[in-house]
């Protein structure tokens, strides 16, 4: 078995386990754990054996339907890995960061967790356009549960909007995707390869963009196709959330580096001013909506979006300060979401609430939550030696290389984003204790792993960030001399 | 060796920094003194011996620690260069720092939260260790930013009170204004050099025409970005909020090293600079607006603490005078003598509050001098050096400002202002002089009672800077004199391609003479005022007219709330109430709408009448024979 298909089935493997263990609760939870800290391993040895320069390796291919060209084949080059060690990382952080909430019908609620782990790395590795757009959505169905079982009381109404919303875009992907499959030559295949080698007219890449654009857009989300996104974050259970925000949305990035800058260059070129100003408005516009939101997990989930939409906006310049600064910050962003929003989940579990103005004065009695706090604030305003600094450097630089005055406009956001986020900080922790705050405990041993781990991230990506670079820097080269772009 | 030195040097207060920052609060205070005075005063001792170093001609000293980010033509390394600039600022930042760090064993001796303050001091010290060190723009940014964190940290160190948290968030996000113009400032220069190193940069730049517009808007950028850290008009505001912090921060980064990171990052790219004339013109007159501006509000001010900032953003706008004209030199001359007199003003003013139970309003002090001798020797020295009498420190730096302005093509309408305005500064500080420490004591009773000298780790540090503030213009002794410029030629080795503006001997007495008169007149006048016939300010609300806008510091801070702050919040409120509700997920929502009303209309034709459905097939067939014959 190659490495990319034991990465694939591993979070598979764990999903069957924890749905048919009948036994202690407590063990339950642990075990989970202990399943996704072995595929975190298994990513970690198959990182540390792999080669970035060669391209995609450790390719398997097995025969699905081979009447319609559809092969089960997958592979992994530098931004793939970076992804699945991403997707590898994170889910055992936000099973942990559960063990000790009171969850009902755990099983169900962890086999979901894997099954979106799985779908996850599905999407991130498969090379065949059929598997990936199975993948894709199959991701939507754990999550869905997710949001609709453990969410809030409107969770129905909300998660069935983001069902629909994403599934339509989704729709556009599809018919892109098999019109690109009748135009593979001889009996047809859905194979990434020969849709990289395909000669579209720009007429036709235009029209292949919006179908594609739609369904990556939706999810990632950009403006204004997001306003299934505040609601959907605010509504779901912390765990669908940080999957949500840390990962899922990395689909949609991730499927514009591999299905479009490749695929219909010309079309990105035609429509890459539209984008770049949706995506700067939206940073802009969901920076706003920030300041002025009192639900702190809400102002989390704009503070969110802004930040996506400076990573889109990024791989839209096409250039390569652009496309390493999206790859660093897909990944910075992964782990600062999930930092963040594992906070705003520990404030209301012990406070009972995440309205702003209800909070206060936290800091007095809690030193090492509020020194975390702080570290995971700092990495989500881009402060230098954090993860944030060095993604949000390369993407204003490359949005630079772009247009200046994109640039003068997207980098309003480091202002904004200092404002919402230190107001946030100052009313939540710190000033007079308010009376929920005094009920704030000291964190429980999961929640101290939890945010440490993700401090340590913050601060170790900050200072070194080359390795993630080098890993990309082949993978992404790659993507350039296929679209012909200048890098 | 040597370049294991200058990794030491912001080495050991990062590491202070992290052992203080895990102890809690019964932590033994010698304990976090040995770490947090002990490595700043290591660093200390480091810096001496590079700069001696230096001196005796060695060439500038590196060390890279690692690749930090390679991608395409950007190749930055976090990595420590120092040469004749960056080693007097490490002797300004870990000498003074030191003297600080000494201090605060005294100031913040009953603090709750002693750790934690000297965590942060040491965290300041590292970050703007950083800053002067680094070898290329980015390192100097992460310092930049890293600096203005610990100020945020602590200007709210109190963080009880909701003020000083308001003054810290403000600080940090005016300095974020800043940072912007910076950032898009790094972007063009690595555009137009290809590189961010300052070595490659400054190279490339040496041999390039001069007025070239993309070096004019790399100028204004990264003057944008001083304008904030070095609070000059329109990004002052904060400084004298950030006062809310204990007084040994605002003598250590409000006054003698952060809020001089502006002027430090222009003399660091002179070489740019000297290109731009327009860009210099406009440091310049920004530089003496500040200057004349902050003085003013200096005068009506009656928080000890606020005078002094607003004469700290006075001083720093001389400084940028200097820079804009071209005389880098100069600008760091007064950079040095600045550091000295005020650190020392701020400390004895922490003395003061000290001894007057926290109060920091001079209309309740007066008399202080009988019972604090050491706090008003030394206040009385600072307070000569910031007014520039001779032969005190800033005598020296002020009238080579002056002088350099003075010849500067066009320089004689900055050069009368600067004059003014040194006028009103020696007025408002023998104002604050004369009230604090003359007179008769105005405040309670209690604090009658409690009046006393500080103890010696307060009174030693007041002693020393004391010392160098009177002397430390020996450095920069004028023409005049026939004396070598010490620190002219220390710098030369940095500074390329400037302009040379010298002052004739004539002019030069002329200068000392005039304000040497005026400097006694003034000592008079406010003797006069404020102890012969004891005129004490009025209370906030019975100030009019003009004296009222001045006292409210001209409503700047309302100005900026109507202007910027209000109409952000109505916009983003409106964006969020209408527009994201309506206006976008309500589009959303029409879909909905048009799915169900669609299905219902369609459903109204499914009726079951079977006449119906075979009218509508003979319809149909007869619309495509009509299409296939006639249309077709």
């Amino acid at each position: 078995m190659s490495e990319s298909l034991l990465l694939l089935m591993l979070p598979l493997a764990s999903m069957l386990i924890v749905a048919v263990y009948n036994g202690d609760k407590g063990l339950l939870s642990k075990g989970a754990v202990a399943a996704s800290l072995i595929s975190l391993l298994a990513s970690v040895y198959v990182l540390l054996t792999f080669n970035s320069t060669v391209g995609f390796q450790s390719v398997s291919s097995y025969n699905w339907i081979p009447s319609l060209g559809i092969n089960l084949s997958f592979g992994l080059d530098g931004l793939s890995i970076l992804l699945v060690m991403l997707t590898n990382f994170l889910t055992p952080l936000i099973i942990l960061a559960t063990v000790n909430r009171e969850i009902k019908n755990q099983r169900a609620f962890y086999a979901l967790i894997f099954l979106m782990q799985f779908a996850l790395i599905g999407v991130f590795t498969t090379l065949d356009a059929f598997v990936f757009y199975v993948f894709w959505e199959l991701a939507l169905i754990p999550i869905y549960f997710i949001c609709l079982m453990w969410g809030g009381k409107y969770s129905g109404a909300i998660t069935l909007k983001f069902f629909i919303y994403t599934l339509t875009g989704s729709l556009f992907m599809l018919t892109g995707i098999i019109y690109l499959y009748l135009q593979t030559p001889g009996s047809h295949t859905f194979a990434l390869q020969s849709f990289y080698t395909l000669d579209l007219t720009a007429q036709e890449q235009s029209y292949l963009f919006w179908a594609f654009f739609l369904a990556f857009a939706i999810k990632i989300p950009i403006w204004p196709l997001h306003t299934w996104q505040p609601d959907t974050y605010t509504d779901a259970p912390t765990a669908g959330t940080m999957l949500l925000s840390g990962i899922m949305l990395k689909m949609g990035i991730y499927g514009i580096m591999r299905w479009m800058l490749p695929v219909m260059p010309l079309g990105i070129m035609q429509w890459q001013n539209l984008v770049l100003v949706l995506c700067i408005i939206g940073v802009l516009y969901a920076s706003c909506l920030a300041l002025v939101q009192n639900d702190f997990k809400r102002l989390v989930a704009y503070a969110s979006m802004a930040h996506v939409g400076l990573i889109a906006a990024g791989v839209f310049t096409t250039n390569i300060y652009g496309l390493q600064g999206a790859t660093i910050q897909m990944l910075a962003h992964g782990i600062n979401a999930v930092g963040l929003f594992y906070i705003v989940d520990i404030i209301q579990s012990k406070t009972g609430t995440r309205q702003i103005n209800e909070l206060g004065g936290i800091a007095h009695n809690n030193r090492l939550f509020s020194i975390l706090f702080v570290i995971v604030l700092l990495g989500t305003v881009a402060l230098p030696l954090t993860n944030g600094f060095v993604g949000e450097f390369l993407l204003l630089n490359g949005i630079f290389n772009y247009n200046i005055w994109f640039a003068a406009f997207a980098g309003l956001t480091i202002i904004l984003g200092a404002v919402y986020m230190l107001r946030s900080y100052k009313s939540i922790m710190l000033g007079d204790i308010a009376s929920p705050s005094s009920k704030f405990e000291t964190l429980q041993y999961n929640e101290k792993i939890v945010l440490s781990v993700v401090a340590i991230a913050i601060i170790a990506m900050g200072i070194c960030p080359q390795y993630f670079i080098n890993l990309a820097q082949p993978a992404l080269e790659n993507i350039f001399q296929l679209s012909h772009l200048h890098n | 060796m040597d370049s294991l030195i200058v990794l030491l040097i912001p080495l050991l207060p990062l590491i202070g920094f992290i052992i203080s920052g895990t102890l809690n609060k019964q932590a033994n205070h010698t304990l976090i003194n040995g770490l947090t005075c002990g490595s700043v005063f290591v660093s200390f001792l480091l810096s001496v011996i590079l700069f001696y170093q230096l001196q005796s001609g060695s060439a500038p000293i590196s060390y890279k620690l690692l690749n930090w980010i390679y991608v395409g033509a950007l190749k930055l390394d976090l990595s420590f260069t120092v040469d004749a600039l960056s080693s007097i600022m490490l002797l300004i930042i870990t000498g003074i720092g030191f003297l600080i760090h000494v201090y605060s064993t005294g100031y913040m001796h009953d603090e709750p939260d002693y750790a934690r303050f000297f965590s942060y001091l040491n965290l300041f010290v590292f970050f703007m260790l950083l800053l002067v060190m680094g070898n290329n723009f980015v390192v100097m940014f992460v310092g930049w930013e890293g600096v203005g964190l610990c100020s945020y940290l602590l200007i709210g160190f109190w963080f009880k009170n909701n003020a000083y948290n308001d003054a810290a968030k403000k600080a940090f996000v005016m300095n974020r204004i800043g940072d912007l113009g910076f950032l898009i400032g790094m972007f063009l220069i690595l555009n137009k050099f290809g590189s961010l190193n300052y070595q490659t940069v400054f190279d490339l730049a040496s041999h390039a025409a001069t007025n070239d517009p993309t070096i004019t808007v790399i100028c204004i950028c990264l003057f944008i970005g001083a304008l904030g850290k070095s609070a000059q008009i329109p990004l002052y505001t904060w400084l004298p909020d950030a006062m809310a912090g204990p007084t040994p921060v605002s003598a250590l980064i409000h006054a003698a090293t952060m809020v001089t990171a502006g002027i430090y990052m222009i003399v660091r790219t002179n070489v740019l600079y000297t290109l731009s004339p327009d860009a210099g013109f406009l440091v310049a007159v920004m530089g003496v607006a500040t200057a004349l501006f902050a003085a003013t509000i200096g005068l009506k001010q009656n928080d000890i603490k606020k005078v002094l900032a607003y004469s700290t953003v006075s001083q720093l706008g001389y400084m940028f005078a200097a820079l804009g004209v071209g005389a880098y030199e100069t600008g760091m001359f007064h950079v040095i003598t600045h550091a000295f007199f005020k650190a020392l003003l701020f400390l004895c003013a922490g003395s003061v509050i000290h001894a007057m139970s926290g109060e920091q309003d001079i209309r309740s002090m007066g008399g202080l001098r009988k019972k604090l001798p050491i706090t008003h020797i030394t206040f009385f020295i600072g307070t000569l050096a910031i007014s520039g009498f001779p032969p005190f420190s800033g005598f020296f730096s002020k009238d080579e400002i002056l002088a350099k302005v003075h010849e500067y093509n066009g320089g004689f309408m900055l050069f009368t202002i600067l004059a003014i305005t040194s006028v009103i500064t020696a007025f408002y500080m023998f104002r604050l002089y004369w009230l604090t420490f003359w007179g008769n004591f105005r405040g309670n009773s209690h604090q009658a009672s409690h009046l006393h000298e500080s103890p010696k780790s307060i009174t030693i540090p007041l002693i020393l800077l004391a010392v160098f503030a009177a002397s430390a213009g020996l450095i920069g002794l004028p023409h005049l004199f026939h004396a070598p410029h010490l620190l002219n030629n220390f710098l030369a080795p940095v500074i390329i391609n400037a302009p040379t503006l010298e002052a004739s001997a004539s002019f030069e007495i002329a200068l000392i003479v005039v304000s040497l008169i005026v400097l006694a007149l003034v000592t008079y006048i406010t003797y006069q005022i404020y102890v012969a016939k004891a005129r004490i300010p009025v209370a906030d609300a019975d100030e009019k007219g003009i004296s009222k806008w001045v006292a409210n510091k001209y409503y700047i801070d309302e100005l900026y709330n109507a202007l910027i702050t209000q109409p952000l919040q109505a916009v983003s409120t409106f964006a969020n109430n209408y527009i994201e509700k309506y206006v976008i997920d309500g589009t959303v929502n029409s879909f909905r709408w048009l799915t169900n009303t669609g299905s219902l209309l369609i459903r109204q034709i499914q009726t079951g009448s079977i006449g119906l459905y075979i009218f509508g097939i003979v319809i149909g067939i007869i619309c495509m024979f009509v299409f296939k014959f006639y249309l077709a």
